[in-house]
């Protein structure tokens, strides 16, 4: 590692210790009863606990594999439809308030209908995340495709590109980085949404585990899954920004 | 001689929010082949617009705009069109940008010979060292000849220049100028040159459009007396200087009307 190296990935450190500096800090401050906020080193030894002795591996792997199918399979219909939204003027005006309507709605609000449309199996969780990670893509899509300008297509057209041409050479290019976005964000909003979807009666996952040990008031369990949860998704997001800057290198960006 | 382009009796308006905006009104001229074509007029007078009914891209409200004496139907390869806004394609590097014309199935140019087509534009644009650069790299005067660079390489037999010279620094501009007659020379091409230079319209074209302010309509139409091939020695002409302040002078003109409609209050004098 160079030195600029060395110093990005301490200044992307720098912040994680000052937050377990707060969280020591907060815990001795007496403000809060000490019973109620288990300290970094306990937690650390939970996880280390859970880890080799719980099977949490299994419970991460139940998790994102949710995660991941919700999102594949919701991505996989928001980018065409989003496509088509954002293209399309007249489909819209037509689908606009209904897509913001279903939007607002909170997954956890849906869950006793998934429950009674899908049972309780794998399946419910999986529409559930589904749910959450097409409707916050399909935005993202259409409102990045609308903005496209038709200069480059018109560019285009007078190269003499007929319509195929001008889908496959001008519009996929500039609709894959709408894509990318999508799916940052549609990933965000499913671990977001994990929890909801592992209430329904989920053996494993972090979700479940997080479930449990609240009816046990384990705190120290609840805050490995949570930290478990927020390093998983910051991976899959830090994955996906190195896959968007790879795809992306012609993009102008303000930071490089 | 062969009408290539004609506008008859042409008339756009748009439906804005604040009501109906008259661009062009009433504009009849021909384009022959051969013909170097240079419009003139204060900016935002609907210059554009007018060129974009040859292009394709926006029909006339009323009148006729032809094209080898069809009505215009859309865009089409024959019809080449440098955009004033460059419009550089972001996601391909400079050959990859030269190279896309060459690429599609209306032109079909073999792999070999499009590199050659490339590397030709490539060094006649002074681009060679940005071969494989991204456009965020270029400089906006860069962007310029390689939206030149991308029309030029699929030949067209009718140019549609919206102006093209407009960000050159005044060497670049001349170089480019002399090109452009050169390209004109040996390919035999017929040209539309939209351009605020005086000096430009007069060393390039065969005939000026003078547009009034907007909405554009036919100011005078000159014929330049030049014969091609053009030197810059021309501009040392009397003939040229004589030109020169004539349309000068319809161009002010213009320019102080188009100031009055922008502020309608008048002074007191
Ligand atoms: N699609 C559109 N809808 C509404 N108004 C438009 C549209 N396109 C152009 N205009 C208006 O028409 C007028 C003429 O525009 P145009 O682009 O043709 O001007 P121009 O002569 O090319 O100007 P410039 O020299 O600055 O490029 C402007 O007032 C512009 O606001
Ligand atoms: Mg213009």
């Amino acid at each position: 590692m160079n030195g600029a190296g060395v110093r990005r990935f301490g200044l992307g450190l720098l912040p994680w210790l000052g937050a377990i500096l707060l969280w020591y800090a907060v815990r001795w401050s007496g403000f809060v009863n000490v019973s109620l906020i288990p300290a970094p080193h306990q937690v650390a030894a939970k996880f280390f606990e859970l880890l080799t002795r719980e099977g949490l591996l299994i419970d991460i792997f139940a998790s994102t594999r949710r995660v991941f199918l919700g999102v594949a399979l919701g991505i996989l219909v928001a980018v065409p439809v989003g496509f088509l939204l954002g293209w399309y003027r007249p489909a819209r005006t037509f689908a606009d308030p209904m897509i913001n309507f279903f939007r607002a709605l909170p997954p956890i609000a849906l869950i006793p209908l998934v429950i009674v449309y899908f049972g309780v199996d794998e399946l419910a969780k999986l529409v559930i995340l589904f749910y959450a990670s097409f409707f916050s893509g399909v935005i993202v899509m259409y409102e990045g495709v609308s903005q496209i300008t038709p200069l480059y297509i018109r560019v285009a057209q007078t190269l003499g590109a007929n319509q195929a041409e001008i889908f496959r050479k001008v519009i996929i290019p500039l609709t894959v980085p709408h894509i990318l976005t999508a799916l940052r964000v549609s990933l965000g909003v499913a671990w977001a949404t994990l929890v909801a979807s592992e209430l329904i009666a989920a053996q494993r996952g972090l979700g479940a585990m997080i479930q449990n040990a609240s009816t046990y008031f384990l705190l120290d369990v609840i805050y490995v899954g949570i930290i478990c949860i927020g390093l998983i998704a910051l991976i899959m997001d830090l994955i996906l920004r190195k896959i968007t800057a790879r795809l992306l290198v012609w993009q102008d960006r303000a930071i490089a | 001689m062969n009408k290539r382009a004609q506008f008859d009796k042409v008339s756009l308006s748009f439906e804005t929010p604040k009501g109906r905006l008259n661009v062009v009104e009433d504009v009849s001229y021909d384009i022959n082949d051969g013909d170097f074509i240079a419009v003139i007029g204060p900016s935002g007078c609907g210059k554009t617009t007018m060129m974009s009914m040859l292009a394709g891209f926006q029909k006339p409200t009323t009148g006729k705009v032809l094209f080898d004496g069809r009505p215009v139907a859309g865009p089409g390869p024959e019809r080449g069109v440098i955009f004033q806004e460059y419009g550089v394609f972001p996601w391909l590097t400079v050959k990859q940008n030269i190279a896309f014309g060459l690429t599609l199935n209306a032109n079909h140019v073999p792999t070999a010979e499009r590199n050659a087509i490339c590397d030709h534009y490539l060094g006649l644009m002074g681009l060679s060292d940005f071969a494989n650069s991204y456009p965020k790299h270029l400089s906006g005067g860069m962007r310029q000849r390689l939206a030149i660079a991308r029309a030029y390489a699929v030949k067209p037999q009718f140019l549609l220049m919206d102006e093209p010279f407009g960000a050159l620094d005044a060497q670049t501009r001349s170089n480019m100028q002399n090109l452009l007659l050169k390209v004109l020379e040996t390919e035999g091409k017929t040209v539309m040159l939209i351009t605020h230079s005086v000096e430009e319209a007069i060393y390039l074209a065969s005939r000026i459009v003078v547009v009034t302010a907007r909405p554009a309509r036919i100011k005078e139409i000159i014929d330049v007396p030049f014969a091609y091939p053009r030197d810059e020695s021309i501009q040392e002409r009397p003939e040229f200087a004589e030109l020169r302040s004539h349309i000068r002078q319809l161009v002010m003109d213009e320019y102080r009307a188009q100031q009055a409609q922008m502020r309608p209050v008048s002074f007191s004098e």
